[in-house]
């Protein structure tokens, strides 16, 4: 009978319509759906959580102290005392790594997260205003990029003093370039679209339609970018405090347990391996988290 | 004689390009009464979106609107800064596109890109703009308008898209509407509901102006059509006058380009040629590169829009000395 037919395709495609709406989801619903589609996400964030606690818990998870030395124990292997063995100065080495989390952990997001703000919000004006505009905020760009960028950090460093605050200060001014030139690309795609045409033509002014349309569409982009930029981060603090300008010795941090630990890479390695291994799992647990709500907050991105 | 909402004179856009200057619309003067749907009509890259863009004030670098004026409701606007402008757009004057696919925010919920629209140019609460949204989904014929509103562009279809389009253009019920190629981009059931849709909101009070390449869309809506070709307006008359009677050239070439399920037979006729490079228009009539009846005068001499009955212009020697063949 072609009516019940009919009614039935009417019917189907009726539930469909209703799971896809259905999908009109709030914000714990989305994260709970991460849970279940993706663990590897899920399993990024308990270790990034419990990375956070130990770095903030340090003083209760150990009897040692971060900073007073036992030469007698000079760079004794890993064992039931010290799990991961001891530096050159006889210090604790799980320790120190605990109390260089904290150091290391704000060092990776606080200037990721400052020069993905700084970045975008100068791409994106960039792109959108054109003119002299964009000459003036990409030349400068041009120049940041053009310093080898540890050259820059040193000099920016030297300048205002070591101290988390400058550090902070001087990862972002280095980075703050890349994201800028990515998000006036991408904003030179995104304002020819239709889309944005679409809101001109209703009258959406300009500051608008880079805060609503524009920047919004990047966002997939900046996520990926901040993943990429704690890292980086991470690396360059260490660096900086190798040079002595970052970090300073004895208070710890894990780029600068690498650089002291690399002299004893042959009678030690324990040294360099654990803050090493350190800072691999926090960077594949940001770019895996970042993944993760890539997959569940672009709404394009949604599973049929 | 009836009220004019758009009436634009000798409007002018040039492209400054490497190789020389181009007029994508040249000297175009067109008027939509108030209550009408009027269409312009012409192959692609004839002028006909540039025309409309120019007319909202749309047009971009390199572009220039380098004469003529626009008059909306008997107001100057072509010279108003662009403040000004851009608190007239959307609120009296709306344009909806080809592509709406493409056409809307992909993460936004179409409902508040809708809302935007009202939040821009009303005093509206947010509550007070959200109910006028389900309003206008309403008037567009979106069903579960409540449901939709929450909506990403993606889980709606192309003819559901467009539906938002129109309701976003046409929520502050602006003078004039202006549609380019709005059906374009759906399967012919949806064109028609679309098509529907813009007679009512023609009812409503909403005059549109319909950019289309389709003659028979042209020819079921329109009051009154006016066919571009390369950045000129060749001829203009009231929809019945020049479908029973076309005189340019063009014209009827482009008559004849429609396929016919009624006669069959003949194999679809083309007009010769493309569209010739706007840089290298020849000195006067655009069209004599292609046109079969062209004769030496046509190459050297522009013909100007002669009225040959009341209402009736066209842009061709012929049809001024009584009708080409």
């Amino acid at each position: 009978m072609p009516g019940r037919k009919r009614e039935r395709l009417e019917n189907a495609a009726d539930l469909r319509l209703q799971s896809q709406l259905g999908e009109e989801e709030r914000f714990w619903d989305l994260m709970r759906r991460m849970a279940r589609e993706n663990k590897t996400a899920v399993f990024s964030f308990v270790l990034i959580v419990l990375m956070v606690l130990a770095a903030v818990l340090a003083p209760f998870l150990t009897p040692y102290d971060e900073n007073s030395m036992d030469l007698l124990h000079r760079l004794s292997a890993p064992s039931a005392a010290h799990l991961l063995g001891t530096d050159e100065g006889g210090r604790d080495e799980l320790t120190r790594l605990l109390y260089g989390a904290r150091v290391s952990l704000l060092i990776g997001v606080v200037p990721a997260l400052l020069s993905l703000l700084l970045g975008s919000l100068l791409g994106v004006i960039a792109g959108y205003r054109g003119g002299i505009v964009d000459t003036l905020i990409m030349r400068t760009a041009d120049v940041t990029l053009a310093f080898p960028s540890m050259l820059l950090a040193m000099v920016i460093m030297y300048s205002l003093g070591g101290g988390i605050v400058n550090v902070f200060l001087t990862l972002t001014l280095v980075s703050w370039a890349n994201v800028a030139r990515v998000v006036r690309a991408q904003t030179l795609k995104l304002k020819n679209s239709e889309f944005v045409e679409a809101a001109r033509v209703i009258g959406v002014s300009k500051d608008k339609i880079m805060r609503r349309h524009i920047l919004p569409n990047c966002l997939p982009t900046l996520l990926v970018l901040f993943t990429l930029n704690i890292p980086a981060s991470i690396l360059t603090e260490s660096s900086l405090s190798f040079l002595g300008l970052g970090i300073q010795p004895p208070n710890a941090s894990w780029g600068l347990m690498i650089n002291t630990g690399r002299q004893y890479l042959y009678s030690a390695p324990w040294l360099c391996f654990a803050p090493g291994a350190a800072i691999m799992l926090i960077v594949l647990a940001f770019n895996f988290l970042g993944n993760g709500l890539l997959d569940v907050l672009d709404p394009r991105q949604k599973k049929q | 004689m009836e009220e004019k909402i758009l009436d634009v004179r000798g409007l002018t856009v040039c492209f400054q390009t490497a190789k020389g200057t181009i007029r994508p619309v040249d000297d175009v003067s067109l008027t939509v009464p108030r209550g009408s749907i009027v269409g312009i009509v012409g192959e692609s890259g004839c002028g006909k979106s540039m025309t409309a863009r120019a007319v909202m004030g749309l047009v971009r670098y390199p572009g220039k609107v380098t004469g003529g004026s626009v008059l909306l409701d008997g107001r100057e606007i072509s010279a108003l800064p662009e403040r000004e402008r851009r608190k007239l757009r959307g609120s009296e004057i709306s344009m909806i596109f080809q592509e709406p696919m493409t056409s809307l925010n992909p993460v936004m919920r179409v409902g508040r890109q809708v809302e935007e629209a009202v939040l821009l140019h009303t005093d509206c609460t947010r509550e007070e703009a959200k109910a006028r949204v389900l309003e206008i989904f309403r008037e567009v014929e979106i069903p579960e308008p409540e449901a939709r509103y929450d909506c990403y562009p993606h889980q709606l279809s192309g003819g559901l898209r467009q539906r938002v389009l129109i309701a976003m253009a046409a929520v502050c019920r602006p003078k004039l509407l202006i549609a380019d190629e709005p059906t374009t981009a759906l399967d012919v059931t949806v064109e028609a509901q679309i098509l529907s849709l813009l007679e009512r909101l023609r009812d409503a009070g909403v005059s549109v102006l319909l950019i289309s390449h389709n003659l028979g869309v042209i020819a079921r809506v329109c009051d009154y059509v006016f066919v571009m070709y390369a950045g000129r307006i060749v001829e203009q008359a009231g929809t019945e006058a020049l479908f029973e009677r076309p005189r340019h050239p063009y014209t009827r070439g482009l008559f004849r380009a429609v396929a016919s399920l009624r006669e069959g037979g003949d194999a679809l006729e083309t007009i010769p040629g493309v569209v010739p490079n706007l840089l290298h228009l020849p000195a006067g009539c655009s069209f004599s590169l292609r046109c079969a009846s062209c004769r030496s005068d046509c190459e050297r001499r522009l013909p100007a829009l002669a009225e040959t009955e009341p209402g009736h212009k066209v842009r061709c020697f012929l049809a001024e000395e009584g009708g080409a063949r």
